[in-house]
C-alpha cells in the first residue's frame, strides 16, 4: 500500500513534466496545425544554456530565468525562419522540417557541449518527504516540479482568458481568416504562440534534466511520452494535455515500479496505439465531423 | 516491356558493381555493401512516403526486426544466406502489416508520432530479453565466402556481391510494382483519398499494403546490414538511423528509385568523409561525430523549403531543359509537393480565402 502511494506520487511529478511538453505541443497545434517534433531538442538546448549560466554564476535561479527566456526567443525565431514557409504546404512537409530541426538542434548541442552525460542541479532538496512515519516517495523538488508546471498552466489559462493577446491567440486558432479580417495580425500571434510553447518546453527540460541527466538526445524519450500525453488528451485541448500527462505519468510509474523500467517505452507505445485506435481524437476533444 | 527494361538496367548496374568491386580495396567493398543496404531501405521508405503518402519515422525499427531475424536464423538454425534474406523480409513484412493496420487509420502527425515511438521503443526489447536477443552486447553473425572462390578471397567483396545482388532484385521488384496498377492506385490515394475511395479503391487496404512492402524492404536491408557488419545490437538501430533513412529519401527525391540511390550514396559516404575531414582539421572526435547529424537536419530543412523534389527532381528538371523532347516516361514530378496529403488542413492559417474547389478551378 505504501509502495502504491509512492509510485502514485512519483508518477504525478513525472506526469507534470509530460504535461508541460504536451501543453507546448497543443499550443502550437492549435495555432498552426503543425506538430513540433523539435520541442524536445529545443528544450535540450535551453537546458544546456541554463547549465552554462549556472556554472558561471553559481545561481540556479539565474540559469532558470535565462533558459526560459532562451526558450521564448528560440520558439519565435524558429517559427519566423523555418516554419513560416511550410505552413501553407502539405502537412508532411512540416513534419519533415520539424524532424530536421530535431536532428539539427541535437547535432549543434553535441558539437558545442559534447556527447557526455552531465548532471543538472535541482532547485530544492531531493531528500524524501515523510508524512509522520510514512515515506511519501517524493521530495521537496518533486513538489516544486508539479507546482511549477501547474503555475505556468494556470498563468497561461489566465492569459488566454483575460488579456487581449490571449483573445487574439484564441481568435487566430479558431478561425485565422476571420481573425485577419477583424484586424488581428495573425502572423505575429502565431509567433507568440511558438514563443510561449518554447518557454513551456524549456521549463520541462529544466525540470526533468536532474532525473534523466543532460545529453544531446536526453529529451527524445520524454518528448515521445509528452506527445503521447497530448494525444491522450486530444491535441486540441490544454486541459486534456495536463490530464493526459498525469494519467500517463502515473501509469508509467506503476509499470516501471512493478514490472521493470525496460518496459516503460514499450508500454508508452502500447498506450499511444491503444488511444489512437480506440479514440483517435483523444479523450478530451470535442468531436468534429471529419471528411472521409 | 517495362520488366525487360528494368531487368536490362539491373544487369547493367550489376556489371558495373562487379567491375568496381574487383578494383576496390576491402574498405570500399564494405562501403559498397553499405550503399546496397541503404538503397533498399531508402527505396522502401521513399515508396511509402512518395507514392502512398504515409510517413514513417520508424523504419530503423523495421531494420532491427530484419537484422534480429537474420541473426536468430543463422545462429540457431544455420540457414544459408540466400534463404535468410527472404525469410527476414517476410518476417518484417508481417511486422509491417501489424503497424500498417494501425497506421491506416492515422494520418500526418499522428502517424509520424506513432512510428517515432516505435523507433524509440522497439530497441529496448533487446535489453528486456537478454537471453534470446543478446541484450546490449547484441548477437554476432558470421558469413564466410563459399570455398569455390578460394581461401584467400576477401570476405568483404563476397558480401558486396551478395548485397548488391539482393538490392538489385529488390529494386527491380519495386520498380515494376511502382509502375503497375498497385503503384497507380497508391498515387491515387496519396493525391486525393476521397476521390480514390469514390472510384472504388480500398484506401485502407492500399495503405496497409504500402506499409507491408516498405517494411519488407527495411527488413531485407536490416538483414543485409546484419551480415555486412556481422553484429546485431540495439545500438545500431537508434532513432538517428530512422532519421538518416528519412534524410536520404527526402534528399534523393521522394517516390523515385534513382533518388534512393543518390540518397544512399550521400548517407553512406558523406558522414565518413565529413568525419575524416573534421578529425584531420584537429576537431575532437565528439565534435566530428556530431557534424553529420547536424548536416542531416540542414539537409531535411533546406531540401523541404527550397527544392522539395530532391536531387532526382532537380536532375530531371535539368534533363528536361536540355532534352525538351525526351520522353518523360516516369512523368514529371507532381505539381504539388510529393508528400501531398490534404486532409484536414483547411483550417490552417496562411491559407487563401476559403473558396470552394470549383471556384478555385475557375480562377486559376
Amino acid at each position: 500500500m505504501n509502495e502504491f502511494l509512492q509510485f502514485t506520487l512519483g508518477g504525478v511529478s513525472f506526469g507534470m513534466v509530460y504535461a508541460a511538453i504536451a501543453l507546448s505541443l497543443v499550443l502550437i497545434w492549435r495555432g498552426t496545425r503543425i506538430l513540433n517534433y523539435a520541442q524536445g531538442a529545443m528544450a535540450v538546448l535551453t537546458t544546456y544554456i541554463a547549465l552554462t549560466v549556472i556554472n558561471h554564476t553559481g545561481s540556479y535561479w539565474e540559469g532558470f530565468v535565462v533558459a526560459l527566456a532562451a526558450g521564448l526567443v528560440l520558439g519565435a525565431v524558429i517559427e519566423r525562419v523555418v516554419i513560416r514557409p511550410v505552413e501553407s504546404r502539405p502537412p508532411l512537409n512540416a513534419v519533415v522540417v520539424t524532424i530536421g530541426l530535431l536532428v539539427l538542434i541535437e547535432g549543434i548541442a553535441g558539437i558545442i557541449y559534447g556527447g557526455q552525460y552531465r548532471s543538472f542541479p535541482t532547485a530544492f532538496s531531493v531528500t524524501g518527504l515523510r508524512a509522520g512515519s510514512v515515506s511519501l516517495g517524493i521530495s521537496r523538488n518533486d513538489v516544486f516540479v508539479a507546482g511549477a508546471v501547474l503555475a505556468v498552466a494556470l498563468a497561461l489559462a489566465a492569459m488566454f482568458r483575460f488579456t487581449s493577446a490571449g483573445l487574439r491567440l484564441r481568435a487566430a486558432a479558431f478561425n485565422a481568416y476571420a481573425a485577419r479580417l477583424l484586424g488581428v495580425r495573425v502572423g505575429r500571434v502565431l509567433t507568440l504562440g511558438w514563443a510561449l510553447a518554447g518557454l513551456i518546453g524549456a521549463l520541462a527540460g529544466l525540470l526533468v534534466s536532474p532525473d534523466t541527466f543532460l545529453y544531446p538526445s536526453s529529451m527524445d524519450s520524454i518528448f515521445v511520452l509528452g506527445f503521447t500525453a497530448a494525444v491522450i488528451g486530444g491535441l486540441d485541448s490544454p486541459v486534456g494535455a495536463i490530464v493526459g500527462g498525469l494519467l500517463l505519468g502515473v501509469a508509467l510509474n506503476y509499470v516501471g515500479g512493478y514490472l521493470g523500467s525496460n518496459l516503460v517505452p514499450l508500454f508508452g507505445l502500447v498506450a499511444l496505439v491503444a488511444v489512437l485506435m480506440i479514440r483517435p481524437s483523444g479523450l478530451f476533444s470535442v468531436s468534429h465531423g471529419r471528411q472521409v | 516491356m517495362t520488366l525487360l527494361r528494368h531487368l536490362a538496367a539491373a544487369v547493367a548496374v550489376g556489371a558495373v558493381v562487379w567491375a568496381l568491386s574487383v578494383q576496390l580495396n576491402a574498405f570500399r567493398d564494405f562501403q559498397m555493401a553499405q550503399v546496397a543496404v541503404y538503397v533498399v531501405a531508402i527505396a522502401g521508405l521513399s515508396l511509402l512516403i512518395g507514392l502512398s503518402g504515409q510517413i514513417s519515422l520508424g523504419h530503423g525499427a523495421f531494420m532491427a526486426v530484419g537484422a534480429y531475424t537474420t541473426a536468430l536464423l543463422m545462429l540457431h538454425l544455420n540457414w544459408p544466406i540466400w534463404a535468410v534474406f527472404p525469410a527476414s523480409a517476410a518476417v518484417t513484412a508481417l511486422a509491417g502489416a501489424v503497424v500498417g493496420l494501425a497506421a491506416a487509420r492515422l494520418h500526418g502527425p499522428y502517424l509520424a508520432g506513432a512510428t517515432l515511438m516505435l523507433a524509440v521503443a522497439l530497441p529496448s526489447l533487446a535489453s528486456q530479453f537478454p537471453g534470446v536477443l543478446g541484450g546490449d552486447q547484441g548477437l554476432s553473425v558470421t558469413v564466410v565466402p563459399p570455398a569455390a572462390l578460394g581461401a584467400t578471397f576477401p570476405p568483404t567483396r563476397w558480401l558486396a556481391w551478395v548485397c548488391a545482388l539482393a538490392a538489385l532484385i529488390a529494386l527491380v521488384i519495386l520498380a515494376n510494382l511502382g509502375r503497375s496498377r498497385v503503384g497507380r492506385n497508391w498515387r491515387a490515394i496519396r493525391d486525393d483519398p476521397v476521390a480514390a475511395a469514390l472510384s472504388g479503391l480500398n484506401v485502407a487496404a492500399l495503405r496497409v499494403l504500402a506499409f507491408i512492402v516498405s517494411a519488407a524492404c527495411a527488413g531485407l536491408a536490416g538483414s543485409m546490414l546484419a551480415v555486412t557488419t556481422s553484429l546485431v545490437s540495439p545500438g545500431s538501430f537508434t532513432l538517428s538511423l530512422s532519421i538518416a533513412l528519412l534524410a536520404g529519401a527526402v534528399l534523393g527525391g521522394l517516390g523515385t528509385l534513382t533518388g534512393a540511390l543518390w540518397g544512399a550514396l550521400v548517407v553512406v559516404l558523406v558522414p565518413t568523409y565529413v568525419t575524416d575531414v573534421a578529425t584531420s582539421h584537429g576537431l575532437s572526435g565528439g565534435v566530428a561525430a556530431n557534424i553529420p547529424i547536424a548536416a542531416y537536419g540542414v539537409v531535411l530543412i533546406v531540401v523541404m523549403l527550397v527544392f522539395p523534389y530532391g536531387i532526382q527532381g532537380g536532375l530531371r528538371r535539368l534533363a528536361g531543359q536540355f532534352l525538351p523532347s525526351s520522353p518523360t516516361r516516369l512523368g514529371p514530378p507532381a505539381r504539388r509537393a510529393p508528400t501531398g496529403e490534404r486532409t484536414e488542413d483547411l483550417d490552417s492559417p496562411y491559407r487563401r480565402p476559403p473558396v470552394s474547389e470549383h471556384q478555385e478551378e475557375g480562377t486559376s
